[in-house]
């Protein structure tokens, strides 16, 4: 999102809620991190930064890229994800002109949170539903990445509701934005399930959201003894 | 040993990581050419309710990578190529060296 789109209060309050969002996730990467799949995180916040390069054409004239949410969560954990993506957003915002300065606090809630936190829930919830099985870490990360993406546009019309720069008509916005974004959640959802995928299929014991299925994996694979 | 795991192919994690990099590499600097052009998902909303006009220029824009492209290379599939590049180097060194802090400055709890 560039600058200019919300006023001057509601990017306070959004930069006010990412401060916060993004301190908690330094406190709770600490602990995601404390384990062997730390070098994850490096690679998990390159590919997002590299697949949000890729716009792919969603019809009409319209595209969309991966916000990557919730594919960093599942691999890496929520908090960490935070951090990733917020890793991503800094660069975009600095290096590259993408995103305005005044609208970091608004990217970062809209990507870094709520892409991560609601895609993370729904992951959990799919998770729960689906065997408990590895195989299913994939297909409940791709349920989790088709929600995440609506779930950051209908924030981001809430914001605009609340503190949008233009007189527009709020319903159809709401429609437009869930519209599109449902169809770019598909994509992302596709890009999830390959990337968790291909990950869970080779080392499932490195992936943060198949652990659990994985039982006391943790505790068995002893990478660093012989270096 | 882990069943589970015993009976799938293995690979080491540097090994893992070493192609995540590649995959990576290759996705910035040579896919991201082909990527579309036309406005995303909020962009294209923004245009067609007409509320794009209030979006303020980048104050970043004379950035040397502004917009993904290097600025004095002519070719756009090399400035392209490069600035995405150049953002992976960017993203890895912040990404890593947060990793890093966080990690050195947890107590070793066995817990």
């Amino acid at each position: 999102m560039p600058d200019g789109f919300l006023d001057a209060t509601t990017s306070l309050a959004t930069a006010a809620t990412a401060v916060a969002g993004v301190g908690l996730s330094l406190r709770g990467a600490r602990r995601e991190l404390s384990d062997f799949a730390a070098p994850l995180a490096g690679l998990v916040a390159v590919f997002v930064f590299a697949a949000q390069m890729l716009n792919f054409p969603v019809g009409a004239g319209t595209s969309g890229h991966l916000l990557g949410g919730t594919l960093a969560a599942v691999l890496v954990g929520p908090a960490t994800a935070t951090l990733c993506l917020t890793v991503v957003l800094l660069i975009q915002a600095l290096a590259f002109a993408d995103g305005g300065l005044s609208a970091f606090g608004t990217n970062v809630t809209l990507m870094a949170l709520v892409g991560v936190w609601a895609g993370y829930a729904v992951f959990l919830l799919a998770r729960r539903v689906l065997p408990r099985r590895v195989a299913s870490v994939p297909v409940a990360a791709a349920v989790g990445a088709f929600v995440s993406v609506p779930a950051a546009a209908l924030t981001f019309t809430g914001l605009y509701a609340v503190g949008g720069a233009a007189p527009i008509d709020l319903s159809s916005l709401a429609t437009a934005m869930l519209g599109w974004h449902s169809l770019i959640g598909l994509g992302e959802a596709a890009i999830t399930f390959l990337a968790v995928g291909a990950i869970t299929a080779t080392r499932p014991d490195l992936v943060h959201g198949a652990r659990a299925l994985a039982g006391v994996q943790d505790l068995e694979i002893r990478e660093g003894v012989r270096a | 040993m882990n069943r589970d795991v015993s009976t799938r192919k293995r690979i080491s994690t540097r090994t893992l990581l070493l192609w995540g990099l590649a995959v990576t590499l290759v996705l910035a600097g040579v896919v991201s050419f082909y990527a579309s052009g036309h406005p995303d998902g909020l962009e294209f909303v923004a245009e067609k309710l007409g509320f794009d006009s209030t979006a303020a220029g980048h104050a970043g824009g004379d950035s040397p990578v502004a917009d993904y492209g290097v600025r004095g290379v002519e070719n756009s599939r090399l400035s392209g190529g490069l600035a995405g590049l150049i953002g992976v180097l960017l993203v890895g060194i912040v990404m890593t060296g947060l990793v890093a802090l966080l990690r050195r400055r947890t107590p070793a709890k066995r817990d």
